[in-house]
């Protein structure tokens, strides 16, 4: 809502500066956006009258004219203006003028003819952009006057942002009366006197839907002007307010609802057809509305109809074949009261979104239709001129909104706010809101007046109560509660602490958007369907992501494209895997993920570059399986994954139960993001790592451990840690160290093999190991390797 | 040789001497088993049984002072050759070591862990619900009916009527009244989405909402943990002033601005008394109970206490910004 300060100022006038009086508005809830000059900083601008206007003898565009500005002589000034004729008052800049933009006005010639001043547009005067032509003022403008005095122009749009329940300060007249509470001040509430009926013209109504429509006033009115414009006044209060002018009859019902904050509609009565109908829409009924734009409703819309069709969406927006034209002779005037939830959503449903559908779907005052019906009459009359005829009033009391009456505990009061503010101030703050109060045993019974329909409960009246008492006059206090511990479970691995793992390895931790290109998704997981966003920001964010690496490895993209060669990125969030198993068809998994490219360490001085590899990768993923305690429960195992590098790749397993992939970013999607160089991925199920081990303390062995180490050759196929795992199998309880410390191939190795050198370290807990047991115990490995790997043990 | 003689060859040979070997056969030659001085305690035979006791001890003296100087040479060699060897070993300590890289959490991390810790003293337990929410957690259940202008104004990423992306966290505050009774104190830090994108405004962002529900809970306890909050948050004694405003899920409502050095008011959160309707959607009595509510945008607070100027840097991920961070 934006209005002119001086239009406020008129019904309620306080003694508080411009800035005061927002900050005042601000901190009762009603939140000022913006304050703007309505003009230009400019002066030397006064009214003047075109006395003779002649085309300039060397220039087509220009004419040259004698301005009457009240002094002793006229001026000569040269104008290019279109509209520029004798006759008409004009705002004359004279010499020493400034105009905006630090524009000095001064005497001089324009192709050999004088020109003592300028004839100003709208757009010069900072008034709005309209730089068509100069601006013509009315005829009854004073000569001589200044120009910025004379049209009020030292004024202020102040504009407010109102919340939804504050729909009754969407006018002047319910801002004026905050004002007047705030200020504890009268508002000067204008007489708006009923205009007699000169003609017995009328329509009949009928309150079809009268649950979405209880009370719906009409009026005749006969032989008006359309074809004539609304004052400057009136014009210029729209203006200060950010509203258009169109033509006479709009601009006034605009003005009313700027006005009282009630929206008003005018039809063309020649195109209506009989009687009034407030009804709902038929099914699949078509409505063309004043953009022109064909519409169907449903049957939840309500609709004005005369006896043959609808003719306006109500409350929102009018029909094209009723609406008012320069051409139309008699109106029909509408002032209604819809009901909000007749209203809500359908402008929305529609596209539409109009003054009028803002303030009825939020509620206007239920006893205001009478009061803006004669005002508005009252301006037709003035300016378009006419005959009025009664107003017909169709109501059904039983569906107007009653006005809430409400118990107001003096208890409940101060236990919510936890202040205890004085009876008197309660009662002086209600009954300055408008409220009717009546001491009751528990605190009061409050009657709400209508135009206050936003208050139906008791916290409706204490938060009143707080907001104009000041919420800055209630004091802070600690809150007091029962000491009680949050349950902690040591078995649930923080996600600090995973968190930490990965900045202990270099990593940076990223935020990347939930909604990725539906493009790399379909490369990356082509297998699975992504939930997708019908209205997205941009097709480019529209895919809920099926995983973290669509994200992840653009941004290592994007900081490669920055000159950022060595990258660690990691992220946690969620993923979004259409299941219908999960709670709205969606398992919403925590994952972490991550991506490295570039070198290890840099360039270092003494170990010069090295590129990471997957097992650099490979590494950060089993230290950060290290932080569950519990690394034995872990294995890698080859595995393809659409996504990776099928022979660069491996699924991790906890037990029997997938964890997540790591592997080398399959190269064919390296263009895809744009990345240079081998990108290395991993991601896993948070969930999956949450559980680690609570320890449990063991006896450290007194006795000496015995290190054994054995190269095998085997098939250069098979995978080194089914080797591994078979060796735990047999090492059992004495095997407390098992470390493969070569692969090896090439000279004195088969060309088909690989040769694998590998330690064992021995211990037992209760005594020395004998030889005699070592051997046996190697013995037993070696020939298992043999048999399930075809292992040969080499010489060594 | 007189005894004198010997001794001064033997002192004469150990300073001599420029290795410890040297110095070894030095000691053989002198006090070795056929040593010149050993030689000489071989020789008190000859002598009277008189004159013996005096020749040994003279002897014994030569051997021992003989004795005293090899060990003095001996650690002087040991030394210049430890000397030696580390002067050898110099290298150049101002040389870049092999550090291990260490990463850094996002920004916008930093800050939840903060309001986590901040508030996790107050024993405020920390809650996760999902993104993909339905309209009765999101809206129904926050007294935001269907139409409700209100719900207009969320700029709502829906799937289906039923189906959105959260546009705030205090779907977790259902979801936490739907499992446990008061007293309750938790808060929820996420991810939240509105369909909007410009200069101030990211299509996705954080958000911690704080809901307590106790017997007592009052607007003047709300204001006074929010003070105590920002106070610590920003470590600084920074003006803060309550506003009125409305959410349809609280009542009263505030926004609550803080005032930056520039004199400039900046609204940092919005929160209120928890609205009736809300407790009685998830079966806890208003009249029993009373809450408060508070929501803080994690991006505007990161802004205000790093000097962030751009939204959207934080999630274009450059690692040159991240850095800053840790």
């Amino acid at each position: 809502m934006k209005f002119s300060e001086q239009w406020l100022r008129e019904w309620v006038n306080p003694e508080l500066s411009t800035e005061q009086l927002a900050e005042q508005l601000s901190m009762a809830g009603l939140e000022v956006d913006g304050i703007e000059p309505v003009a230009g900083v400019f002066h030397g601008v006064v009214v003047g009258e075109v006395k003779a206007c002649e085309q300039h003898p060397n220039a087509d565009k220009l004419r040259v004219t004698k301005v009457d500005i009240g002094a002793d002589e006229l001026l000569d000034i040269v104008c290019g203006a279109a509209n520029c004729r004798t006759g008409i008052k004009v705002a004359v800049a004279t010499v020493g003028a400034e105009l905006p933009g630090d524009f000095k006005i001064k005497k001089s010639k324009l192709r050999g003819e004088p020109s003592h001043g300028m004839l100003c547009s709208a757009s010069e005067l900072e008034l709005s952009d309209d730089h068509d032509g100069i601006l013509e003022l009315p005829a009854a403008a004073p000569v001589g006057t200044d120009f910025r005095e004379w049209l009020g122009l030292n004024d202020h749009a102040i504009e407010i942002d109102l919340t939804p329940n504050r729909a009754d300060c969407l006018g002047i007249r319910g801002l004026a009366r905050e004002v007047g509470v705030l200020n504890r001040i009268d508002v000067n509430v204008p007489e708006f006197a009923a205009v007699a009926a000169t003609i017995d013209d009328q329509r009949a109504i009928h309150l079809d839907a009268a649950d979405a429509c209880p009370r719906y006033l009409g009026r005749v009115i006969r032989n008006i002007n359309a074809n004539t414009q609304a004052p400057l006044w009136l014009q210029e209060r729209l203006r200060r307010a950010g509203v258009r002018s169109i033509d006479a009859v709009v601009d006034i019902t605009n003005y009313v609802l700027l006005e009282l904050g009630h929206p008003m509609h005018a039809f063309d009565l020649s195109q209506l057809h009989g009687d009034i109908h407030v009804r709902m829409a038929k099914p699949e009924e078509k409505l063309t509305l004043l953009d022109g734009q064909e519409v169907t409703l449903q049957d939840d819309v309500l609709v004005i109809a005369d006896e043959q069709k609808a003719v306006a969406m109500a409350g929102i927006f009018g029909g094209e074949q009723t609406g008012v034209t320069t051409e139309s002779k008699d109106i029909f005037l509408e002032s209604a009261f819809f009901a909000p939830d007749a209203i809500m959503g359908r402008a929305r449903r529609f596209g539409l979104h109009t003054d009028a559908s803002h303030r009825y779907e939020r509620g206007v005052d239920p006893e205001l239709q009478r009061t803006a019906m004669e005002r508005a009459t009252a301006l037709i009359l003035e300016i378009c001129g006419g005959e009025a005829g009664p107003v017909v009033e169709a109501v059904s009391v039983d569906h107007l909104p009653k006005p809430a009456n409400i118990n107001l505990r003096a208890e409940r009061l101060s236990r919510v706010l936890g202040a205890d503010i004085a009876v008197t101030d309660v009662e002086a703050i209600l009954t300055r809101l408008g409220f009717t109060v009546a001491k009751d045993a528990s605190g009061w019974q409050v009657q709400v007046p209508t135009y206050r329909f936003d208050i139906a409960i008791e916290e409706d009246l204490i938060e009143e109560i707080a907001r104009v008492y000041g919420y800055n006059n209630i004091a802070a206090v600690a809150p007091t509660a029962e000491l009680r511990m949050t349950r902690v479970e040591e078995i649930h691995l923080p996600l600090r602490a995973v968190q930490q793992v990965m900045l202990a390895q270099g990593y940076q931790e990223a935020i990347t958007y939930s909604f990725v290109d539906p493009k790399h998704q379909a490369q990356l997981y082509p297998e699975l369907a992504a939930l997708t966003l019908p209205h997205p920001i941009s097709i480019e964010m529209s895919s809920m992501r099926l995983g973290l690496w669509p994200g992840l490895v653009s941004a290592a993209g994007y900081n490669q494209k920055r000159q950022q060669q060595n990258i660690r990125l990691f992220e946690t969030g969620l993923r979004f895997v259409p299941d219908n198993s999960a709670e709205n068809g969606i398992a919403q998994q925590p994952m972490i993920a991550g991506v490295i490219m570039g070198t290890v360490q840099g360039e270092h001085w003494r170990d010069g570059v090295r590129a990471v590899d997957f097992y650099d990768l490979k590494g950060h993923v089993e230290t950060l399986l290290r932080a569950t305690g519990r690394f034995d429960e872990f294995r890698f195992v080859a595995s393809a994954h659409t996504a990776l590098h099928p022979g660069q790749s491996a699924a991790i397993y906890r037990g029997e139960t997938l964890v997540g992939y790591c592997g080398a970013l399959h190269p064919q999607f390296e263009k895809l993001f744009g990345l240079k160089g081998r990108a290395f991925v991993f991601e896993l199920d948070l969930n999956l790592l949450r559980e680690r081990l609570v320890p449990q303390a063991g006896v450290i062995s007194k006795f000496p451990s015995i290190r054994r180490d054995i190269a095998i050759l085997v098939d250069r196929q098979v995978a080194a840690g089914e080797v591994l795992e078979s060796i735990k199998k047999i090492g059992a309880n004495q095997l407390v160290d098992l470390n493969l410390f070569d692969v090896y191939t090439g000279e004195n190795v088969p060309a088909e093999s690989k040769s694998l050198a590998i330690a064992l370290t021995l211990q037992a807990a209760d005594r020395t190991l004998e030889d005699q047991e070592v051997n046996s115990l190697m013995e037993q490995v070696i020939n298992a390797l043999r048999n399930e790997f075809n292992a040969v043990l080499r010489d060594s | 040789m007189d005894l004198q003689a010997i001794l001064a060859a033997g002192k004469a040979a150990s300073a001599a001497a420029t290795t410890p070997a040297q110095l070894e056969d030095v000691r053989v030659e002198y006090m070795g088993k056929k040593g010149h001085l050993t030689e000489q305690l071989k020789s008190l035979g000859k002598l009277s049984p008189e004159e013996r006791p005096q020749a040994g001890q003279l002897i014994n003296q030569a051997k021992q002072e003989l004795q005293e100087i090899l060990n003095a040479r001996r650690d002087e060699l040991k030394d210049a050759e430890m000397n030696q060897r580390l002067e050898a070993e110099r290298i150049d300590v101002t040389l870049a070591g092999r550090m291990n890289q260490l990463g850094g959490l996002h920004p916008v991390t930093r800050t939840i862990q903060r309001i986590e810790d901040y508030f996790g003293q107050l024993g405020f337990g920390v809650k996760q619900g999902p993104e993909v929410e339905d309209a009765f957690h999101n809206f129904d259940a926050l007294n935001i009916p269907p139409q409700h202008p209100a719900r207009a104004d969320h700029d709502t990423f829906y799937f289906n009527a039923d189906a959105m992306l959260r546009t705030h966290t205090s779907g977790v505050q259902i979801r936490t009244m739907e499992k446990q009774q008061p007293p309750l104190r938790i808060i929820a830090p996420g991810r939240v989405y509105r369909n909007d994108y410009d200069q101030t405004h990211t299509p996705m962002f954080h958000q911690v909402e704080g809901l307590m529900v106790d017997k007592n809970v009052s607007f003047a306890e709300l204001k006074g943990i929010l003070h105590d909050f920002l106070h610590h948050f920003f470590e600084e004694d920074l003006e803060i002033r309550f506003r009125p405003s409305f959410f349809p899920f609280t009542e009263p409502s505030a926004e609550v601005d803080v005032r930056r050095k520039d004199g400039k008011w900046l609204e940092v959160l919005g929160c209120g008394m928890v609205h009736p309707n809300v407790l009685k959607a998830v079966n806890i009595d208003p009249e029993e109970y009373t809450g408060f509510a508070f929501g803080m945008g994690v991006e505007r607070l990161t802004m205000i206490r790093y000097g962030v100027n751009d939204l959207r840097a934080f999630f274009e991920n450059d690692l040159r910004f991240l850095k800053q961070f840790g």
